[in-house]
């Protein structure tokens, strides 16, 4: 099994979080996780993204190859595009629609949301909205996690125990509203 | 753990008894590692930040003279600033083991340059340990006391951001006891270095490159991999072996391959290669040092690929599909990117002091016209960039003020400079102290949001200390203003700033207010 994964959004979104959790629940599963992720100037409001590659096998590189990212999972629906050099051809693109705009000449968001039609294989979700229905609209990271969780070959239950892990120094009412956001995730993207 | 991390538990696990830097992106992570880790308090490592690189290198040397361990960390150009200790250190050598681990930026994400920290290392004539991964990482910084202390000498440790910042699985090894501390045989002919010893020190150093040569041939960070395909022979150093490798899925390349991880380079392995070989690709992370050393000043005979031909990038990190393309291998491409895509650039927080400084300054210097404003190393350099085009210049670190005062020798009257306070206590004392020895017209503003912002908040060496600084320094006094920069307090900031702009000699205006971010991350600590 091997998942390369390209994590995207916008520095402050929580991507980080998001890699973390995916990476406990597969260290649970005895996977090799290799993650290089982006520090320091642009974790100022600019675009940040993080390569999670995960697999039965040891993993050389730090940095995925362009064309075999088997799923983009972004925060931020313009930021998911930002990598599509790295997809492959039968790769996902799961992706939050509400935008993050901090910047003066961010694209028309429906022409923006109309190039998703062309990819093959696309998953979008609110995340933001599902996050506030919730009451935990800080956890939208987690519902694109969740969204995602059906295309990670690795079992719910491992997620949530990453969940557990992660969040465990913040108690238990912050790892139950994100566990419920997992939850409102996955079966978003079911629909 | 981070590679960064890696190489502070390594040196944590290898008795080392102080680190010392000052914070730098990709190198901020081995101290704050060291900072929050447990077993490094129970064992009393010291790990506060210093006011720069330079004044950490000097540091760690006094620990290694004691008789302990110590390491030293900074980014590249923070080598740059500590570059007098570091090479005169290679001169005296060391009592104790000294490594100096220094993170490269290839691809500049959040440095101004992508010098390659290698050149410094043959500079030095010292050698150098290049991680590929992030085991060897932890095992260079454990394993590289004893070889600095065996060498007598100090060591170079060569990361790059894509090391630093990823993440991997690493197995640690047992905790080796610190050194309990002892003093030098004979200070005088060690660490005295007046010409007459440091003749005799240099003559050392020169004798001792064949034993740092016998030491990279036995390395067990220089491996000969065999390979059937002697059309091309490769050589990976550091981080590139894990790009090579990512291209063979069972991870054996047809080709003869050596992994370069310490330098000086291993001669006969290479000489091996040339034989076996018709041409010899070089896969490396920077500048083409490696590449340069093979061609030679003559550069014919023998077939060198790398990045110097064009079989790779010039500039720029590597990855595995220019790897792939470097060796002929078909790569994938992915989908394109829709044009309709808009960059992100970093930006000023909402609520961050430098924009209401910016908004002041920029009305303040209405009546003198633009381009007067010179800037320095920290958030606040993201004033350069809309909405406020403030600053019209970003060097190095401290170069706001010096840069300020030779234009106003040059007779740009007023020219001003903008620094944050990390920065000031950096670099930015003593150019202050030459401004005010010559009363220059220049008006300096020091941002204080009261932390090392940049670099995620690590403590500012001159907080609480900044207007006495300035006043001991000798500006005078009813020329060093405080501001509190808020939106509401914009009128009055706009005042001072012209009544200070008009004034003939040097005024410093301090505008303190805490960055959001560590008020931010000290509220909810407190909510925990």
């Amino acid at each position: 099994m091997k998942k390369d994964i390209i994590l995207a959004g916008v520095g402050g979104q929580g991507i980080l979080s998001v890699a973390a959790v995916i990476g406990m629940a597969a260290l649970e599963k005895n996977l090799h996780i290799k993650q290089a992720e982006v520090h320091g100037m642009s974790q100022r409001g600019g675009a940040v993204q993080s390569h999670l590659r995960i697999s039965t096998n040891e993993i050389a590189s730090d940095l995925i190859p362009f064309g075999e990212a088997d799923m983009i999972l972004s925060v931020e629906p313009m930021e998911a595009l930002r990598y599509l050099p790295y997809l492959s051809k039968n790769g996902w693109v799961i992706t939050n629609t509400t935008p993050f705009i901090n910047i003066s000449n961010y694209p028309d968001i429906e022409k923006l949301m109309k190039q998703y039609d062309s990819l093959p294989n696309k998953i979008k979700v609110n995340a933001d909205e599902i996050a506030k229905q919730i009451g935990s609209p800080r956890s939208s990271n987690i519902v694109m996690v969740g969204a995602a969780s059906a295309y990670l070959d690795i079992p719910y239950e491992s997620l949530e125990n990453g969940i557990r892990k992660i969040f465990a120094r913040k108690g238990d009412k912050i790892i139950e509203k994100n566990l419920e956001a997992l939850k409102a995730g996955k079966d978003a993207a079911m629909k | 753990m981070l590679g960064a991390e890696a190489i502070a538990q390594g040196a944590i696990d290898g008795g080392m008894s102080g680190i010392y830097a000052y914070p730098g992106t990709p190198s901020t992570e081995i101290t704050e590692y060291v900072q929050h880790s447990k077993v490094a308090k129970e064992l009393k490592i010291h790990s506060k930040w210093s006011a720069n690189e330079k004044t950490a290198m000097e540091a760690a040397l006094g620990m290694s003279y004691a008789g302990k361990r110590a390491m030293v960390c900074m980014k590249h150009v923070g080598l740059n600033v500590a570059a007098d200790p570091f090479m005169n250190s290679v001169l005296t050598g060391v009592n104790s083991g000294l490594l100096i681990t220094v993170a490269d930026d290839p691809s500049m994400h959040s440095s101004q340059n992508e010098q390659d920290s290698r050149c410094y290392g043959r500079f030095a004539m010292i050698p150098i340990l290049e991680p590929a991964n992030q085991q060897e990482a932890y095992d260079m910084a454990y394993e590289g006391f004893a070889l600095s202390e065996k060498l007598k000498i100090p060591i170079l440790i060569r990361i790059t951001t894509r090391l630093s910042h990823s993440r991997y699985g690493v197995e640690k090894k047992e905790t080796l006891p610190q050194n309990p501390g002892s003093l030098p045989d004979d200070p005088m002919k060690q660490f005295v270095l007046l010409p007459v010893n440091a003749r005799r020190k240099y003559k050392l150093l020169l004798e001792s490159q064949n034993t740092f040569l016998a030491e990279s041939e036995s390395s067990k960070y220089n491996r000969y991999y065999e390979g059937k395909d002697k059309s091309l022979g490769i050589i990976a150093c550091g981080i590139a072996y894990n790009y090579l490798m990512e291209n063979y899925p069972d991870r054996k390349c047809s080709y003869p391959v050596i992994k370069i991880g310490q330098y000086p380079l291993p001669k006969k392995m290479i000489e091996k290669l040339k034989k076996d070989c018709k041409k010899i690709l070089v896969m490396e992370e920077g500048y083409p040092v490696v590449e340069e050393m093979l061609r030679g000043f003559f550069d014919g005979g023998y077939e060198i690929l790398g990045r110097m031909n064009g079989s790779l990038p010039r500039d720029g990190e590597l990855n595995p599909t220019l790897v792939a393309k470097a060796l002929g291998i078909e790569t994938q491409t992915g989908f394109p990117i829709p044009e309709m895509l808009a960059n992100r650039p970093p930006s000023l927080c909402t609520g961050c002091s430098h924009r209401d400084i910016y908004e002041a300054l920029n009305e303040a210097m209405k009546e003198y016209g633009d381009k007067r404003v010179f800037s320095d190393i920290g958030c606040y350099t993201l004033g350069a960039l809309p909405p406020f085009n403030s600053i019209n210049s970003c060097v190095d670190m401290g170069a706001s003020i010096t840069m300020a005062k030779g234009a106003a020798d040059a007779g740009l009257v007023p020219s001003v400079a903008v620094i944050g306070d990390s920065t000031f206590a950096h670099s930015g004392i003593t150019g202050l102290l030459d401004a005010v020895n010559e009363k220059s017209p220049i008006t300096v503003i020091i941002s204080d949001n009261s932390t090392t912002a940049m670099t995620g908040g690590q403590d500012a060496a001159g907080e609480g200390k900044l207007e006495d600084i300035c006043k001991g320094v000798g500006v005078e006094p009813e020329h060093v203003k405080i501001l509190f920069p808020v939106p509401k307090n914009h009128d009055e900031m706009v005042k001072v700033l012209q009544e200070e702009l008009a004034y003939n000699g040097v005024s410093v205006i301090i505008a303190q207010r805490e960055c959001i971010q560590t008020l931010g991350k000290k509220k909810k600590q407190k909510e925990e």
